[in-house]
């Protein structure tokens, strides 16, 4: 017998690569079907973690490789997922989380990335720090 | 051999975009190297994005997206959608995209109205 309310934790370390971007979505997809989630907390929760691999590939590690890790928490009805690197960091983090704050001088980025985290997400908690690294903590109650 | 993430189709001054199954990051790479290649050296009115294909859209699609719509309004074009599904369209409505590009059901309505 699986005890019900013990946690589960899922760990994962992946390349920052872009296509890893996907793969760590649909894990933490798959990993929380058993929460019984409906399609729309799934595309919810899809669309933070494409959002945190991302900034991890892009800022984080600026491109240039390293590794992305993610864990999955689930404790009753509450996800826990966070998304680390040990990239270039952010200075400034109220800034970075600005809508549409962006450094592309492209203008291929919207600047929405931390937007969209708070809006499909109950918590969004970033700790950085220039040179170690950033943590990204987001928290949701799955009501199926 | 790999299968093209976008295809182009040219109907008159209208080019009509075919998005892939996931619009994110990593696919979203190729399309503005891709436009940019096509707007020059075609006289475009209007850029036809078509979503029936794509279930799933992050940020990323909203970039790509604006930077079109900055481009063709800069030369007075328009840009519209067609085939949006429900995650791709509470992305796009979070983004602010429905308030720049009109929305049709159907291919036509995107092309011709």
């Amino acid at each position: 017998m699986i005890e019900q309310n013990k946690p589960e934790v899922l760990r994962m370390e992946i390349e920052s690569l872009s296509r890893n971007e996907e793969f760590a979505r649909v894990v933490a997809a798959v990993f929380m079907a058993r929460m019984d989630p409906t399609l729309e907390e799934l595309d919810d929760v899809k669309t933070a973690v494409s959002e945190a691999v991302t900034n991890a590939v892009i800022h984080g590690y600026e491109s240039k490789g390293g590794i992305v890790y993610m864990e999955v928490i689930i404790e009753g009805q509450i996800l826990t997922i966070k998304i680390r690197d040990t990239g270039v960091g952010i200075a400034n983090i109220p800034r970075a989380m600005e809508p549409m704050f962006t450094t592309d001088p492209e203008g291929e980025r919207s600047g929405m990335g931390f937007s969209f985290m708070e809006a499909f997400m109950d918590e969004v908690l970033v700790e950085s720090e220039p040179g170690k690294g950033t943590s990204v903590t987001m928290k949701k109650k799955i009501k199926g | 051999m790999k299968k093209p993430l976008f295809t182009y189709e040219a109907d008159g001054h209208v080019l009509i975009v075919h998005l892939p199954e996931e619009l994110d990051h990593h696919n979203c790479t190729g399309l503005k190297f891709e436009t940019d290649l096509i707007l020059s050296e075609n006289y475009i009115r209007r850029i036809v994005f078509d979503f029936s294909r794509t279930t799933f859209m992050d940020s990323s699609g909203i970039g790509v997206l604006l930077n079109r719509y900055k481009q063709m309004a800069l030369s007075g074009g328009s840009v519209t959608i067609y085939g949006a599904g429900a995650q791709v369209l509470r992305i796009l409505k979070m983004g602010g995209i429905l308030r720049l590009m009109k929305l049709y059901d159907s291919k036509e309505g995107a092309v011709t109205s």
